[in-house]
């Protein structure tokens, strides 16, 4: 071996070894601040960890795009969903009266909202688009009562990192970390463009995520519950999206 | 190294002359190693985009577009959702999950390899010195061509340098294109878009950022097209060896009788 080409051996030894620990850092680092997805176990992880870091670092704070009234979709689409249950369509007979959102988990005062209970609070809205990870979008009003009011209000502990919700669909629930739980845009939305939430769209009740795709946005919730630690739930992957092999976020 | 492989006389007293490891190669390392890194994560992005469009094979432009809204571009293929109106009485296998996941995780090899690239490229001199067309180069455009038109097979020389269609293509590849890819990309990530709001409005919104995200990939696969035709017309296991190992060997291509002569002189010096 020539002299030189032994210089290069070690040089790219280094750099290989100053590479590896400097990932290791980032790992580690990372890991510290709540920066790994709860589905980045797998031959995806690197990519999962690298975007979700990435987008966490930049958007803590953003906010989704809002529109004008002008550019609100005359045509939305409303995305198929499973046959609903006969006890929906009970409730639904009576105009969801009977409808209730459990909050459980780590909160000073758990306990279960009407619907008229939340229809009662405080709403903001906005004009934001929710898009398919099929790649079809349309742009809507949605109003509802801030998902932060609600943990506010059942006095979420300090030490809660993510939201689970579930629908009244079985084997639908989904989970956010605290940057999208407590962000000003993310609503339990009860109204759309200005009347009560249809059906189709997720009436009576429908977590809005709105800088997630549209898949985060489950529709007639009727639980959340609060964690810090979503190894407890399903198969640990955070939600039933990457059991069915989607990824947990989806701000991409 | 093979000993049959047939090598000029000059090539073989000059490796004679010089340590393999410091005889001049055609494709510097860093070269050779981006180049096989954006190979491998263009196929896994465009497989997988592939499958990404084919649950919505429509396209639109503006913000907004869904099965309630005309399209611009049908691209009438059977799609992986029933909610589509394809014209076909079959649905094809949903593979958004996997093709997503690893989308992105390509598209992270593919920038990370670009961004090592476009440094060294810049900090090297590559750019300016083997890939900004010089005076000359212009000057025989049109005969570059010609040339070109006729699938000539290039000089000798040629497998030293690259020719003025080359310079123009891989600098529009390297500095329009893939930076409209990862342009459009991002813009259509609604976490990336509420810190970059500038980066969909520039674009004229979310589908026509998906629009010119399509249409980018068309070019691309156009440019690759051509690319491996050329490697073909040029020689493939000359030119294949030049990026993989580094060496440009002139070999069968345009002078195979010098070749033939040398060929002996060759055996056994580098074997």
């Amino acid at each position: 071996m020539s002299q030189i080409s032994r210089r290069k051996l070690i040089a790219t030894g280094i750099a290989a070894a100053a590479g590896a620990s400097g990932m290791a850092v980032a790992a580690t680092l990372a890991k510290r601040n709540d920066l790994i997805p709860p589905d980045a176990g797998g031959i995806y992880g690197p990519g999962e960890a690298l975007t979700y870091a990435a987008q966490r670092v930049l958007t803590r704070h953003s906010m989704a795009r809002e529109f004008s009234r002008s550019e609100i979709s005359e045509k939305p689409f409303a995305n198929e969903v499973d046959p609903l249950s006969d006890e929906f369509h009970r409730m639904e007979a009576g105009a969801f009266a009977d409808w209730k959102l459990a909050v459980d988990g780590m909160a000073a005062r758990p306990g279960a909202l009407s619907l008229a209970e939340i229809r009662s609070f405080p709403t903001s809205s906005n004009i934001t688009m929710i898009g398919c990870e099929e790649g079809w979008t349309y742009i809507a009003e949605w109003e509802g009562v801030p998902l932060s009011y609600i943990l506010d209000r059942v006095g979420a502990l300090p030490q809660v990192r993510y939201v689970v919700y579930r629908s009244i669909q079985p084997d639908w629930w989904e989970s956010i970390d605290m940057a999208d739980a407590l962000h000003p845009q993310t609503l339990v939305t009860h109204r759309m463009n200005g009347a009560d939430l249809p059906v189709p769209f997720g009436g009576p009740l429908r977590l809005r995520v709105p800088r997630q795709l549209g898949y985060k946005s489950v529709k007639y919730i009727t639980r959340l519950t609060l964690t810090d630690d979503l190894k407890k739930f399903g198969k640990g992957l955070g939600s039933s999206a990457p059991e069915g092999g989607y990824a947990w976020y989806a701000g991409i | 190294m093979n000993a049959t492989l047939p090598i000029s006389a000059d090539q073989a007293v000059q490796a004679a002359a010089v340590p393999s490891s410091t005889a001049p190669k055609r494709h510097m390392a860093v070269v050779r190693i981006t180049h096989w890194l954006t190979t491998l994560a263009f196929i896994a992005l465009l497989v997988t985009g592939g499958e990404i469009v084919l649950s919505h094979p429509r396209f639109y432009w503006g913000e907004t577009g869904n099965v309630n809204m005309r399209p611009w571009l049908n691209l009438h293929l059977p799609s992986s959702r029933h909610t589509v109106p394809t014209g076909y009485g079959y649905v094809l296998p949903d593979q958004n999950g996997w093709s997503r996941y690893l989308h992105f995780q390509a598209a992270w090899l593919a920038v990370g390899t670009g961004l090592l690239y476009l440094l060294w490229g810049i900090l090297a001199g590559h750019f300016r010195r083997n890939l900004l067309p010089t005076r000359s180069n212009l000057k025989d455009i049109g005969m570059s061509v010609f040339q070109h038109l006729r699938f000539a097979r290039p000089s000798a020389e040629e497998a030293w340098s690259y020719n003025v269609l080359q310079r123009i293509s891989y600098l529009l590849v390297i500095f329009v294109l893939a930076p409209l890819m990862v342009w459009t990309g991002l813009a259509m990530s609604y976490g990336f878009v509420s810190a970059f709001p500038f980066s969909v409005r520039l674009l004229g919104g979310h589908q026509t950022a998906r629009s010119v995200h399509f249409l980018a990939t068309i070019l691309l696969v156009l440019f690759l097209l051509i690319h491996v035709l050329m490697i073909f017309v040029a020689g493939f296991r000359a030119r294949m060896r030049a990026m993989v190992t580094g060496r440009a060997d002139v070999d069968a291509t345009s002078s195979r009788a010098t070749i033939r002569s040398g060929s002996d002189a060759a055996e056994g010096v580098n074997s």
